[in-house]
């Protein structure tokens, strides 16, 4: 009976120095290249499971009235900072245009009372944030199928990308990935800061200021170090599905700025990074690679999925 | 025979050897076991990461914010205290929950403290790439058992009570609290209480862990609508996948602390090499019944 407790002693010592050597190890694996793309391939099932499972036409639930949130979280901007839009919310989006182009044959712009005319989809329903909470909310909008088939669609193009208007802020790191629904701190930056230090690295802790991050300073160096601005991008899967609208009303009313005003992704299926706010420019093309630092919006640009499905 | 399979015994040499050696454990039921140690540990603090992010569990559809279920929270103080509110109740936390010392040695706003979540920092997109990769190997993992399992008869000789063993629970559940753990031949094949436990882990736990896992995702939700049906919601599944954790991680403490307690050595032998030790039962029986030294 006497050995037994030194046995166990030694046990306990040795898990506590295991578990702690684990801990350690699993961290420097996680920063690792090699590592880090091997993780991503359960990333990658998903979205191939997924397109499996689900069809061009399957529905997101759609909810009552009544279950409609009394406050529904803005998350990310709630106020971009940016001159250029504070001078368009100023007027009340009079002489807000949005404009359609890349891949398409017929480029067009449209001003807010025209895209308030276009036949319209409402729904309500749910919005789920990366970061586990949900609201329910009513959207109107135009269908973004109906204004891709406007524009013609060229046929190599393949993603829609969602330019918006807010600049996020990069300066303060606050250490953690916790608003990572759109946008980043409501911290004011002067609109056009063309300073290559603020861009990228934000949520995320040492670790994420790995290669992908030594490029992306390099890149916006190369080109000339303009403001990041938030974007988003999908495939034609999601563009042409009928419950992706652009939506300019919420809950019966008009957009407010926290929630996206004048005009805001909803991209059903999908989490709450991917419906892009403030929405200036849709632009179809081949690759985004050439966006940011190429991985297809501003959150997979610091180590989200492309994928959102879950 | 599954049955012959899992007695297959070294030479007995006689009436003197009171040990039996015994081949337990297949090479696929030892190799998945670990796997799936490994996986429901990497799950376990990659989810914790990712319930750091909005560290609040809900009932329902939607996240009521100012109400939850039970949520962690920092105060203004300084330093600041970790408070946990469970139904309306709320609980000084500090240095667990709400409020710990991060890997910097600085107070820091997190739900779970650093040591309990993978990557230890705060990073929900590092987090969401474990959980996901993990849960994938889990999944596959645990369909490689079943698989296995049936086809060998394995998991009908391992996880099914027979009738006689049921009539014996009581005595069962007595055995385990005064922790005298069968011998001989019933030390063969898992007791009623072991069973029943694996029984509900593998066929109540797990799949409804992994079906309160899909309900969170939003395209699962558009493919099986049925998920928010049998959830009463995404939030509840959220917190349903909270609570089973919770009850995961409590089944392998008791195993964990079982197999230290019934013979640490011979278990983990048993599960590293498959071959086991069968203490014979002594006869007579000692007045007190004990038969170790």
């Amino acid at each position: 009976m006497s050995r037994l407790p030194s046995r166990r002693a030694l046990l306990t010592g040795a898990s506590a120095a295991a578990a702690a050597a684990v801990l350690g190890g699993c961290d420097r694996l996680g920063n690792a290249e090699w590592f880090r793309r091997t993780l991503k391939t359960g990333e990658d099932a998903n979205l191939f499971v997924q397109r499996l499972l689900l069809t061009d036409r399957t529905l997101a639930p759609e909810y009552a009235e009544a279950d409609i949130s009394p406050w529904f979280k803005p998350n990310g901007t709630e106020d971009p900072p940016d001159r250029d839009y504070k001078a368009l919310a100023k007027g009340r989006f009079a002489k807000y245009h949005l404009q359609v182009d890349g891949l398409v044959e017929a480029p067009f712009r449209l001003s807010l009372a025209e895209l308030r005319k276009l036949p319209a989809r409402t729904q309500i329903t749910r919005h789920d944030c990366v970061e586990g909470w949900s609201a329910i909310g009513k959207w109107t909008g135009v269908p973004l199928a109906d204004l891709l088939k406007r524009a013609k669609l060229k046929p190599e193009g393949r993603y829609v990308v969602f330019h918006c208007a807010d600049t996020m802020d990069q300066g303060e790191d606050n250490g953690g990935a916790d608003t990572a629904e759109d946008g980043g701190s409501d911290e004011t930056i002067p609109a056009g800061n063309a300073n290559p230090a603020m861009t990228k690295q934000s949520g995320g802790g040492e670790s994420r200021k790995d290669s992908g991050g030594q490029q992306a300073s390099d890149d916006t160096a190369a080109s000339g170090g303009s403001p990041v601005r938030y974007y988003e991008s999908i495939d034609l899967v999601d563009a042409f599905h009928p419950q992706t609208i652009l939506a300019y009303d919420m809950n019966d009313k008009a957009l407010p700025v926290s929630n996206g005003a004048p005009l805001r992704l909803r991209v059903e299926r999908n989490l709450g990074y991917k419906h892009a706010k403030y929405v200036m420019r849709i632009e179809v093309v081949e690759s985004f690679a050439h966006l940011g630092d190429g991985k297809g919006g501003y959150w997979e640009d610091q180590g989200y999925a492309w994928y959102a499905g879950i | 025979m599954p049955r012959t399979y899992l007695t297959r015994s070294a030479p007995d040499t006689g009436e003197v050897e009171r040990r039996r050696w015994m081949f337990r454990h297949p090479v696929v039921i030892r190799v998945t076991h670990w796997v799936n140690a490994i996986c429901l540990l990497v799950l376990l603090m990659s989810g914790l990461q990712i319930f750091n992010a909005h560290p609040a569990l809900y009932w329902g559809k939607v996240s009521t914010f100012d109400t939850p279920l039970m949520g962690m929270s920092s105060t203004e103080d300084d330093p600041p205290k970790g408070v946990t509110t469970v139904i309306g109740h709320s609980f000084d936390t500090t240095g667990y929950l709400g409020s710990s010392t991060g890997s910097d040695g600085e107070a820091a706003d997190r739900g779970f403290p650093s040591w309990a979540t993978l990557p230890s920092d705060q990073d929900l997109t590092g987090g969401r790439s474990w959980h996901f990769f993990f849960a994938w190997a889990f999944v596959l993992n645990g369909l490689a058992y079943l698989l296995y399992g049936l086809v060998s008869g394995q998991l009908r000789f391992r996880v099914i009570p027979s009738r006689d063993q049921f009539r014996h629970f009581g005595a069962s559940v007595w055995e385990h609290l005064t922790l005298r753990f069968p011998q001989g031949d019933e030390a063969k094949r898992y007791n009623v209480v072991q069973k029943l436990t694996y029984l509900v882990v593998l066929f109540v736990l797990l799949p409804v862990q992994v079906l309160a896992g899909l309900a969170m995702s939003p395209a699962m939700d558009a493919a099986f609508p049925f998920l928010l049906t049998l959830f009463d919601g995404r939030q509840s599944a959220r917190t349903v996948h909270f609570v089973v954790a919770a009850l995961l991680v409590l089944f392998v403490v008791v195993h964990v602390a079982l197999v230290l307690l019934s013979g640490f050595w011979n278990n983990m032998r048993g599960m590293l090499t498959g071959w086991f030790v069968i203490e014979r039962k002594v006869e007579p029986a000692p007045v007190t019944g004990e038969t170790r030294a």
